[in-house]
């Protein structure tokens, strides 16, 4: 069974972020990247059931400039076995992106996409939705667990929803984004960097596959959240208790 | 040309959510409309059609909405989109599950975890765990919007009931069963969405039975349990009481956080609460620069106090 991950590069998640000059967008030159860490989820995952024997091969794919390379390199120390850039300077919405990768999952034939259920930096938590819409695929979002049925062809996955853990059996082919207790990502040793230099990573030029991209959307502001202020340190419980009656009204 | 509203429901009660969303729906100035599928739901449509401001049902009862399966309404809601300029849905799990499937089968994009709106084709959504507001424009005939509840009003419900129209509509795509739900709801304590009080613990907790004790006080306070991801992470909750960027995000009157220091990702959860009490035995705590009250303390003397006093009046 052939798997494809979808990593993106984003503002490390440890970085305070700085909006630019003009509003107009966060400030991402000179500033740590880092792979987005539910798509370090997804990646670690499609290594345990290549482990399991389940997946066969695991190609990584991202979207975006020269520069996510780097991520792709990532990808291949921790045990992607091959690694495509689609190359482009554009910045993508979900759908686009969503498209892009429908087309390389039918040219792979890709039988499991796995994805960070969301990007930390625009919080859109649509891709993965997205693309199993548009590969007319199961799909099954906010995984805290997943077991593959091979023999079946059926994956069973436990989704961290507002009511609680709720278990699916979505037939194959699907997409599976993935939450944070899914698993905890390893560390990437030294010879698996060194290995991964030597592991194929291929450049596509997004012109050169046929998706139409078009956006109907427009950034016209980013601005930083009204701050909220400090209040008073209260003394005792009693006091907290009192201004909470008396003062805030709020029980 | 309305507004279609997909309400968010066990199929026995219609989630507060929605009564959120019709309020946001309002500013947008055109009928709305709201989709109630699912399977012996009645209770549901009855709820539906009485909230004011509504002036349509859309009903679908088959065994195949029941779930609420995204595959099997995502192609419900395509086949009557033409009717609609806007689509709108809670950004909540069962929102965000559905709706960017519905987005994409359209071939439209979506606006996420919408808070704002600024005029018909305008909108504001955090983005960087709400360290950022970012305001979108978008020039598609057709608009599809996740909301973010609690930056909105809830809707009132009326005596005069609205139409009620059924959707003989079948779309049992069969790519995926429905096994179980394992909820974890306690139905002594109110529903944490929608809370007008919440009581949050985190890493200053050390066991299950240390939000016991948040639980008493819960219990005079009517308020629900939340938790920071790290008490989630240490198996002390479930995973559906996560408050966070990545969790739930509530915006309560009184949001008391309890042994929570405050992380970044945690705030995007609830910065928006009326109150915010901080109760931390750590005075560096960032939380503290963010709360209105702050109580230095040690949480194990600090709330059974609280709690005890709370009966004292």
């Amino acid at each position: 069974m052939k798997c494809l991950v979808a990593v993106k590069q984003v503002v490390d998640p440890y970085v305070n972020i700085r909006i630019n000059s003009n509003n107009t967008a966060v400030e991402t030159s000179n500033i740590k990247m880092a792979m987005n860490p539910f798509d370090e989820i997804a990646m670690e995952e499609a290594l345990r059931q290549k482990e399991a024997g389940i997946i066969s091969s695991i190609t990584a794919v991202s979207i975006g400039s020269t520069s996510v390379q780097e991520t792709l390199r990532q990808a291949l120390a921790r045990g992607a076995d091959a690694a495509i850039l689609v190359a482009t300077d554009q910045t993508l919405t979900p759908l686009n992106i969503a498209k892009i990768l429908a087309v390389l999952a039918k040219q792979q034939q890709i039988q499991l996409v796995m994805l960070g259920k969301q990007a930390i930096d625009d919080d859109c938590n649509q891709t993965g939705q997205m693309l199993a819409a548009l590969l007319g695929w199961a799909q099954g979002t906010f995984c805290s667990s997943i077991k593959i049925n091979a023999a079946e062809q059926t994956i069973t996955v436990a989704r961290e929803t507002d009511y609680g853990l709720e278990t699916l059996q979505l037939r194959l082919p699907a997409v599976i984004t993935t939450d944070l207790r899914l698993n905890e990502p390893r560390y990437i040793s030294l010879p698996n960097v060194m290995q991964a230099k030597r592991k194929p990573l291929t450049t596509i030029n997004l012109d050169s596959l046929s998706v139409q991209i078009h956006s109907e959307l427009q950034t016209l502001k980013v601005a930083a959240p009204p701050q909220r202020k400090a209040g008073i340190i209260v003394p005792s419980v009693t006091e907290l208790l009192h201004k909470l009656r008396h003062e805030a009204l709020v029980i | 040309m309305a507004i279609l509203i997909i309400a968010e429901h066990d199929n026995l009660n219609l989630n507060d959510v929605t009564r959120h969303l019709v309020t946001a729906a309002q500013q947008l100035d055109h009928e709305i409309h709201i989709m109630v599928a699912g399977f012996n739901h009645q209770p549901v449509v009855a709820q539906a059609s009485s909230l004011a401001g509504v002036t349509t049902i859309l009903q679908a009862a088959n065994p195949a909405y029941k779930y609420q399966l995204a595959e099997n309404l995502a192609s419900l809601i395509q086949a009557i989109a033409s009717d609609y300029k806007y689509i709108i849905a809670p950004a909540t799990t069962f929102g965000k599950n559905l709706l960017p499937r519905v987005a994409a089968l359209l071939d439209t994009e979506q606006i996420s975890d919408v808070i704002a709106i600024i005029s018909a084709d305008s909108f504001v959504r955090p983005i960087y765990a709400g360290n950022a507001l970012e305001t979108v424009k978008t020039t598609a005939s057709k608009i599809i919007l996740t909301i973010r509840a609690t930056a909105f009003a809830m809707c009132e419900f009326t005596t005069n009931s609205c139409a009620i129209k059924n959707l003989d509509l079948v779309f049992d795509l069969n790519l995926t069963t429905f096994i179980g739900l394992a909820t974890s709801a306690n139905s002594k304590l109110p529903d944490l969405s929608v809370a007008p009080i919440v009581i949050a613990g985190g890493r200053g907790l050390h066991t299950k039975e240390d939000f016991v004790m948040l639980e008493q006080l819960a219990l005079k306070l009517h308020a629900a349990i939340g938790a920071s991801r790290a008490a989630v992470d240490a198996g002390l909750v479930t995973n559906d009481l996560q408050i966070g960027q990545t969790g739930k995000v509530v915006a309560p009157n009184l949001y008391i956080a309890v042994g929570i220091s405050g992380a970044i990702q945690h705030l995007a959860g609830m910065k928006d609460s009326k109150f915010i009490v901080a109760i931390n035995k750590d005075p560096e705590a960032p939380i503290f620069k963010f709360a209105d009250y702050g109580l230095v303390a040690d949480l194990y003397q600090a709330i059974p106090e609280l709690t005890k006093l709370l009966d004292e009046k």
